[in-house]
């Protein structure tokens, strides 16, 4: 790996190596730039460092205080915040799904939420560019939304959920297919096919699946980035004219500098507003690309609630990635819906620890109860959401006053469901008991607490006065100052994020090198 | 009520494909946790928190390896392993086992006059189920809401420790470690050879040599 200097300035110094941060360091290697990228978390070897076990796999995580409060507290850790180089992709369940093309506009075309200031066309070029990085696994036809090339590698084989879900979805007769998938079903390089051990969500220990650590990462590190693990920024630094000079980061319990033309910063939902509001100074009293006074608000899980119920069949749902497959229906039907937004449900496969969870602390039960629910393990079934939720303000990111490990401000995460998101929920719940019912299963319940993704923050738009970065992820503040990660979604659509926050990477790295070209970086 | 996966030991496989060295490494450390060893709670705290643990999830089967549930809690608190976030009506982790222990044995000399390991299994129950739906007596509640801590705290730490370990997949019919070796059969109702089988009425004694033979 090329190191570069401290005090002689890169090009970019990015943070975060994940979904946004690792693939924009690639391309911008590959284009030429000098590239030093910083994460907090360690750099795995997953063939000699990863174990099959719950409980040790949490090092992926994001496991820091965050305080979380409001009507609807968040869980965060392993539920949606990894800390290793590669990001949350390290742990990522691989669902690699394009945005509804309207949903790139959803204020003028559906009435809800805010317009993307780019175009759905540009993105569909954008999602092949990531499918095809990915070698992306997905079904021959995809029954949503405009045409698309087929998948690069041949879909997964369903497991018994999914079969599941396919014969509620027939059942009711709605569309359903193999979930596109970053786990490749035939080699690829270094990468063999998946065996189907079924724990991608504690990190993929033979390097099946197609995380930003083993694709994007490899590439940046060939094209001469520099990638610095375990290294925790902390505070992005400014001249006397307003432009940012560099990051303050601790490595092995010393604060250090890194200076750049450029920094952009790719920490995800909370970090990255977690880190533009503790570099304020008094020139930027209220944090950094902070003028709309935006940093921090609109934060956007998903809704990610669950029909349960049990078959008379074993089904063994720990084999096989956990979302085999899927329906899009109700993030394209626009009848039927007393809501804004959209969903999208899954097959699951949850691991014993995180199942338990679900019957204990969710659900209630302990005691006699609880042993015995656990018992019907292998004939357990269940559907969940990804659910889109609206934007708004009350939802944020703000600093207390405590102090975690590096002597940084303690965030504090405040999140309520407003009506709309509620309605959606209900309406998926009802309709997954339906399907649930159509496909055999009894003993149906409802897991009616749970959330994914993070989203919003830091959303880009046209003006500077509602958003914080314009459509290039460039902020209307600082020229120099860049974000791209899920904070830059305005809107999150009932999809997981990661194909979408690689893409717009790529479009961020594209639209950087043009610039660039034209001497206006 | 009979086991439903007769014979069926996870640990067989711990030599096979399916274990790679870091998996035998980390299973064997969490096998060899000593079920008396508790460095974060006090001696006065041990007693109440194992009963807790006997009661959140009962080993009353006796078999060869139980869960060591209380140490595996008092690892946790030892290392203070966070899991990334705290509610806010909650103090952090060990403050609040601290607090919670102190107000169940509170709870129970109010009801009582005896501390909580002390009591029968419904009358410790009976607190648990008090604790969960909020309806507690004791002013020692008064810092710590009942249902948060029950639910956020006692389920979540106890569960989460439980089904992490070997006895309990067991339990519940689960394949375990699984790397390099994963699984090849999918359907409905197929299992490998290296799965768990399930004694369904009149199968049982095929269900016990199956997982005999599970490797």
């Amino acid at each position: 790996m090329r190191q570069y200097a401290e005090d002689e300035p890169v090009d970019f110094a990015i943070v975060g190596t994940g979904a946004g941060g690792g693939t924009l360091a690639c391309k911008l290697a590959e284009y030429g730039f000098s590239v030093v990228a910083l994460d907090a978390g360690p750099y795995w070897r997953p063939l000699q460092d990863f174990a099959s076990d719950e409980h040790e796999q949490a090092k992926l995580y994001w496991t820091d205080d965050r305080i979380t409060d409001g009507e609807n507290p968040i869980q965060f850790g392993a539920n949606n915040s990894g800390k290793s180089v590669g990001g949350s992709t390290v742990h990522f369940a691989m669902v690699s799904l394009r945005f509804r093309p309207e949903w790139f506009k959803a204020r003028t075309k559906l009435g809800y939420g805010a317009d993307w200031p780019l175009d759905w066309r540009e993105m569909w070029t954008y999602y092949a560019e990531v499918e095809q990085a990915l070698k992306i696994s997905g079904p021959l036809n995809y029954p949503w939304g405009p045409k698309r090339p087929r998948y690069p590698y041949r879909p997964h084989e369903l497991n018994a959920a999914a079969l599941v879900l396919a014969q509620g979805a027939e059942a009711l007769g709605i569309d359903w297919a193999p979930t596109p998938l970053a786990t490749v079903s035939a080699p690829r390089g270094h990468s063999p096919p998946c065996v189907y051990r079924g724990m991608c969500v504690l990190g993929c220990s033979t390097n099946a699946k197609q995380s930003v650590l083993i694709t994007w990462l490899p590439r940046a590190l060939a094209a001469g980035a520099e990638i610095r693990d375990l290294a925790m920024v902390g505070r992005v630094e400014h001249d006397d004219t307003g432009r940012v000079t560099g990051v303050h980061y601790i490595r092995q319990g010393r604060w250090r500098f890194q200076s750049a033309r450029n920094v952009v910063v790719a920490g995800y939902a909370i970090e990255t507003p977690r880190l533009l509001l503790n570099s304020a100074t008094s020139r930027f009293p209220d944090g950094l690309a902070n003028s709309s006074g935006l940093v921090g608000k609109n934060l956007m899980v998903q809704s990610n609630q669950a029909v349960w119920g049990v078959m008379e069949k074993e089904i063994r749902a720990y084999k096989g990635p956990p979302s085999l497959a899927i329906t899009e229906h109700w993030n394209y039907a626009d009848t039927g819906k007393d809501f804004f937004g959209g969903y999208a449900y899954m097959s699951q496969g949850p691991l014993p620890v995180v199942w338990s969870g679900t019957q204990s602390s969710k659900r209630g039960l302990w005691g006699q109860r609880l042993l015995d629910e656990m018992e019907k393990y292998n004939h357990q079934v269940g559907l969940k959401i990804v659910g889109e939720c609206l934007p708004q303000e009350r939802n944020r990111v703000t600093l207390t006053d405590e102090k975690d490990q590096y002597g940084l401000p303690v965030p504090r995460i405040t999140y309520s469901f407003c009506d709309n998101d509620k309605k959606l929920i209900e309406h998926s719940l009802s309709f997954m008991r339906r399907a649930l019912d159509a496909a055999g299963a009894g003993e149906i319940w409802d897991e009616t607490d749970d959330t994914c993704h993070l989203n919003g923050t830091a959303r880009m738009g046209d003006d500077p006065r509602t958003s914080v970065v314009n459509a290039d992820c460039r902020s209307w503040d600082i020229p120099n100052l860049w974000i791209c990660d899920g904070s830059v979604f305005p809107t999150v659509g009932g999809v997981n994020p990661s194909l979408t926050i690689q893409a717009i990477a790529c479009r961020t790295a594209d639209r950087i090198k043009a610039l660039a070209r034209r001497g206006e970086l | 009520m009979p086991e439903r996966y007769p014979g069926y030991d996870v640990l067989h496989k711990r030599n096979s494909q399916s274990w790679n060295e870091q998996t035998r490494r980390v299973i064997d450390e969490r096998l060899a946790i000593d079920p008396d060893q508790h460095r974060f709670f006090t001696e006065e705290e041990w007693p109440t928190i194992r009963a807790v643990c006997d009661r959140i999830v009962p080993q009353t089967v006796a078999r060869p390896r139980p869960v060591p549930l209380a140490a595996m809690v008092d690892e946790k608190l030892h290392r203070n392993s966070g899991d990334g976030y705290r509610y806010a009506d909650l103090p952090p982790m060990r403050e609040a086992w601290r607090r919670g222990l102190a107000a169940l044995d509170a709870e129970a000399r109010a009801r009582h006059r005896r501390r909580f390991h002390g009591l029968g299994p419904l009358e410790q129950d009976a607190i648990l189920a008090a604790v969960q739906n909020g309806d507690v007596r004791e002013h020692a509640w008064r810092d710590l809401p009942p249902k948060s801590f029950f639910t956020k705290r006692v389920l979540h730490d106890i569960v989460s420790a439980y089904y992490a370990h070997p006895t309990s997949w067991n339990e519940i019919g689960f394949g375990g470690p699984a790397s390099p070796r994963g699984y090849v059969r999918m359907y409905f109702d197929r299992r490998d050879p290296w799965e768990a089988s399930e004694a369904r009425p009149g199968r049982e004694e095929r269900a016990r040599r199956e997982n005999a033979r599970v490797g």
